[in-house]
């Protein structure tokens, strides 16, 4: 009988600690599978967040560096500029990318860096214990905003492939979402599409994934799913934004 | 043997160049600019490259990436730049990388001004950044060499996975003086086991710094602690400059020991017997020059710095321990150390008068 699903390469044969319907396995897995399939294992180099995305650490199949919070965009510079013949990603949480590393996403996309950025959005910090980020819902409980967030004080959810997509240099800017398998499978395509271009050298490209954090918005990995669904990906609309062949 | 006459920053950067340095990432701050803009000049000439960050923040973690992937990788800066940075050199060091890092003082704290000044002594050697770490620190006090210890820095960092800092100050950056440039350095250490380069029919890598578990780290400070200690015993230099007979220790370092030399010889030829200790790396900072004086002559050591208060003398009180008096002397914010305010100074000590208090 031809085997035809199996888990990719490019994961580790490894129990998931990601939290009880934590998206991130499945965007892990999706990344990895889109390794595979163009051959990218043994080229891999993987910049690591400062987050729940740091887990990749024992999860990739790949050569990995962890960076600083919202640094990975400057590390994956160095690495590229001096190794271009590798493939370089990072996986970046929005917390990570949209606040403490918002000048590194956007210069590193302004440059037109030849690298590849999975953002992974969840509108809260996840590891430090369900803070507020700046992807955080207008209303939406977090710990440091107990009464939902606050536009007046607080801000606006930041919308990151809105602002990178209105810079010249990157060449795609994608979101997606990871809340059904009709979704997946077009997150997939996208990745697929973003890592293929760093391949042909084309330069800076970015995909974002919405996800979810069932432990900190305090709901069940399925309510966590309708919550997407009826919230964030109205406030996130899925679509390219960008595409520069 | 040729000669160059060459400015103090951009005598560093070639000699960073020969080297085999291939990555420099930088951010302007007077007085270092001269670094990034030589870098930027002749880099691509070299099959380097240069970066213009879009901050300190930035630069150093390019450098991190790019020392991870095994190239000989620089960044420079002056204190405020440097304040920036050490959240980078931290990662670096507790990755376990080699790295450079020239560091060109100005007047402090804050903004300050942009004059020289010897106002980082303790950033530089106490905590660059979080978590304890240490890094070899060389002082030059000539343009010769700053240009010898930049060459020697990366050999340093590539023997230890650490970063090593450059330490100088405006005025070593913007004079200018003759120099010998070392040859170019051909790398022979690349493709070591931990060089991030895919896992071509290897095992993954992981460079990291992060540690879930507390014994792990631990392990990884005890270690590091081994390290540093063996670099006191083996890799500790210092200058001493008329101390045979001196009754009055001066202790100074980079531009502050070659002022505080005119003002020795002047002193000498007044027949006041004065010396001087010179520390050319603040870490591992050599105790033992102050330890093992014959304190039946020395009778009081003189701490002389651009800086106010003074931050070296913290080092020489651990190494006078007590046995002579010692007193600071020294200008600040930018202000450069006059050779007739030292020559006073000691002339002050000399007739038994006190300095400070």
């Amino acid at each position: 009988m031809d085997k035809i699903y199996g888990r990719p390469e490019s994961i580790r044969n490894k129990v998931s600690t990601y939290c009880p319907g934590c998206l991130h396995g499945v965007a892990n897995k999706i990344v990895a599978e889109v390794l595979d399939e163009l051959g990218l294992r043994e080229k891999s180099i993987c910049v690591l967040p400062v987050g729940c995305g740091t887990l990749g650490l024992f999860y990739w199949n790949v050569d990995m560096i962890s960076s600083a919070h919202g640094r990975a965009p400057a590390v994956a510079t160095g690495i590229k500029r001096c190794s271009p013949d590798k493939f370089v990603f990072c996986y970046q949480g929005d917390g990570d990318l949209a606040a403490i590393g918002l000048s590194e996403i956007m210069h590193a996309a302004n440059r037109g860096e030849n690298i590849s950025v999975v953002f992974v959005n969840n509108s809260i910090y996840g590891m430090t214990g369900g803070q507020m980020a700046p992807t955080t819902l207008e209303n939406q409980y977090s710990t440091t905003t107990q009464k939902g967030r606050n536009p007046l004080t607080e801000g606006y959810p930041m919308k990151m492939c809105e602002i990178i997509s209105g810079l010249q240099a990157p060449r795609y800017v994608a979101r997606f979402s990871m809340d059904s398998p009709q979704n997946i499978i077009k997150a997939r395509a996208g990745i697929k599409k973003a890592f293929e271009l760093q391949i042909e050298n084309k330069g800076f490209s970015f995909v974002e994934l919405m996800s979810n954090c069932p432990t900190n918005w305090c709901v069940t990995p399925l309510e966590s799913l309708e919550w997407m669904r009826e919230n964030t990906l109205k406030v996130f609309p899925l679509g390219v934004y960008k595409e520069v062949e | 043997m040729k000669r160059h006459f060459m400015k103090g920053c951009e005598a560093i950067a070639e000699s960073a160049l020969r080297a085999g340095c291939t990555f420099f990432a930088g951010y302007p701050i007077t007085p270092q600019n001269e670094i990034p803009e030589y870098m930027s000049k002749r880099m691509p000439d070299y099959g380097g490259v240069f970066v213009q960050g879009e901050s300190e923040v930035a630069s150093v973690n390019m450098v991190f990436g790019a020392a991870a992937v095994g190239a000989r990788a620089m960044t420079s800066s002056s204190g405020p730049g440097i304040s920036l940075k050490s959240e980078g050199i931290s990662y670096i060091a507790g990755s376990k990388l080699p790295a450079v890092i020239v560091s060109v003082m100005r007047g402090g704290p804050g903004l300050g001004s942009i004059m020289p000044a010897q106002q980082d002594y303790l950033q530089a050697t106490k905590a660059s950044g979080h978590g304890g770490f240490r890094m070899m620190v060389f002082a030059p006090s000539t343009i010769q060499e700053a240009v010898d210890y930049t060459y020697k820095a990366f050999d340093y960092a590539d023997r230890d996975r650490n970063p090593v800092m450059v330490l100088v100050d405006g005025c070593l950056g913007a004079m200018m003086e003759p120099v010998v440039l070392p040859e170019y350095h051909v790398a022979s250490n690349r493709g070591e086991d931990w060089v991030l380069d895919g896992c071509l029919e290897r095992e993954p890598r992981t460079v990291l710094s992060v540690s879930l578990t507390a014994e792990p780290q631990e392990q990884f400070n005890i270690e590091m602690e081994k390290l540093y200690e063996s670099w006191a015993a083996k890799d500790t230099e210092v200058e001493f400059y008329e101390m045979d007979d001196a009754e009055i220790v001066l202790a100074a370092y980079g531009t502050s020991a070659r002022i505080a030399k005119t003002a020795i010889d002047m002193l000498r030829k007044e027949g006041i017997k004065v010396g001087l200790i010179r520390p050319i790396t603040l870490y591992p900072f050599p105790y033992e020059a102050f330890e093992n004086m014959d304190y039946d002559i020395v009778k009081h050591v003189l701490d002389v710095e651009m800086s106010i208060p003074a931050q070296m003398v913290d080092d020489v009180r651990l190494g006078v321990l007590g046995r002579a008096e010692i007193s600071t002397f020294g200008r600040s914010g930018g202000v450069i150390i006059g050779v007739d305010e030292i020559a006073d100074a000691v002339r002050k000590l000399a007739k038994g008068g006190a300095l400070n208090g």
